[in-house]
């Protein structure tokens, strides 16, 4: 790692105002993707800004018909709550699926959300859960918020604040992960909303990061049924091929996901 | 640099560090713990687990500067003198090692396990939530048997305390 200097605001303005006034700034959270970075050396930010000690960061609050969590709420803190479980149990699911324990002990839902890895599981739940992103400045929806590889909406210096999920009727999850490295190669958030919406993100797989699926929403639409997805297949052009599995097996996966996050709405066990 | 106090197994340790210093190479390198293994350095492994507020994390992944404050157990400071850990007493029993590198990672792991399900634990699980510790030797078999072990030793302690 090359040297940096540590920040550790404890108010949004201060940490914007260290950001803004720094060369090559970065923020930190439970630093699980940006600390393997730095050791490799495919980052060198100067200034290394920790915003987990900013208190609106912070808490799950539900209410009737919404989940809020703070960005800095650890995986395993979501895995665990009995209040999410109660009325998202995939959310929690998804939350006790990604890296290991120790992972969870320190990744975060807003290091997640604002890295936007195409294989992270949380811009999943996001997008299909309908979720309004709230930053220190602004309240961007999901739909807008993923704009392709590792690239969403934040604008330099903007800090996501708090995800704001929409409590569907039901909803389920299911990844398929790479035996090595567990992340997902490919995997399904399948929700129907209280208004009769079905939404279905795919991450892990799709060539522009996580997307929605908008034939099999118009399929589970009319039967929300593993059946209903029956000979639905996925253009390969639009999925990511690697070393670990080329498009064509990915576009399989997908579609395989999508019929096993049918038929897990409701559960928190994830494959 | 930045002076940071950190809570080492009791002990309060302070020392100036650069920013960029693992907790890991300030638990190794700066105080001279060594029984903190680092394998892959990449978040991986589960080697370098160690207690970061009464909670399993990888210490390899953790700036020390970021630790500040924090209360810090290593496998140094399980046993009670020279009486082990239950779990140390459970791998040593089973011999759930074979060259020993992962196992300090793993007993810190498992502790944290045993601690979490307050002993209520099946195989299933237990080889479930090794899930970040990767031992390339015994095949974890015998690393499964002296968690149940210590699992069921945590769970009979607990209930003669109940009474």
């Amino acid at each position: 790692m090359y040297t940096t200097t540590y920040h550790k605001p404890k108010t949004l303005a201060e940490a914007v105002e260290l950001y803004e006034g720094s060369e090559e700034p970065s923020y930190l959270s439970g630093g699980h993707t940006l600390i393997p970075t730095l050791k490799s050396r495919l980052a060198a930010p100067q200034h290394l800004i920790d915003v987990r000690a900013i208190p609106e960061l912070s808490g799950i609050e539900v209410t009737t018909d919404k989940v809020i969590i703070g960005s800095a709420t650890k995986h395993a803190v979501v895995a665990a709550s009995k209040e999410i479980k109660a009325v998202i149990p995939a959310l929690a699911g998804l939350a006790g699926s990604i890296g290991d324990v120790q992972v969870r002990h320190m990744g975060t839902i807003g290091g997640s959300t604002a890295n936007n890895d195409p294989a992270a599981d949380y811009p999943s739940a996001v997008l299909s859960l309908d979720a309004i992103v709230h930053t220190d400045r602004r309240a961007i929806p999901a739909d807008e918020y993923f704009q392709g590889l590792y690239t969403t909406a934040l604008e330099p210096g903007e800090i996501l604040v708090r995800i704001e999920f929409r409590i569907p009727e039901i909803a389920g999850y299911a990844k398929f992960r790479n035996p090595a490295s567990r992340y997902a190669m490919a995997a399904a958030f399948v929700s129907k909303h209280r208004d009769g919406h079905i939404r279905v993100a795919i991450t892990g797989a799709g060539n522009e990061g996580v997307f929605r699926w908008t034939e099999a929403e118009e399929r589970l639409t009319e039967n929300l049924s593993a059946e209903a997805l029956e000979g639905l297949a996925i253009d390969p052009s639009r999925m990511m091929g690697d070393m670990h599995a080329p498009a064509d097996y990915r576009a399989h996966l997908v579609a395989v996901m999508t019929r096993r996050a049918v038929q897990n709405l409701g559960g928190t066990h994830i494959l | 640099m930045s002076r940071v106090t950190i809570t080492v197994n009791g002990t309060p340790q302070t020392r100036d560090v650069e920013d960029r210093t693992l907790l890991v190479q300030f638990i190794r390198e700066h105080l001279g713990l060594t029984g903190t293994h680092v394998g892959c350095d990449t978040t991986q492994c589960g080697a370098c687990t160690i207690h970061l507020d009464g909670k399993a994390v990888k210490s390899c992944t953790v700036l020390a500067v970021a630790a500040d404050g924090s209360d810090v157990t290593t496998i140094e400071g399980l046993a009670d003198g020279s009486i082990l850990h239950p779990m140390q007493q459970a791998f040593h029993e089973h011999h759930g090692l074979q060259c020993g590198y992962c196992t300090p990672g793993m007993i810190m792991a498992s502790v944290d396990m045993v601690r979490r399900h307050d002993g209520v634990l099946d195989e299933r699980t237990v080889r479930h939530e090794l899930e970040g510790n990767i031992c390339r030797c015994t095949g974890y078999h015998n690393i499964v048997k002296a968690v149940l072990d210590a699992a069921e030793k945590h769970r009979a302690a607990h209930a003669v305390a109940a009474e």
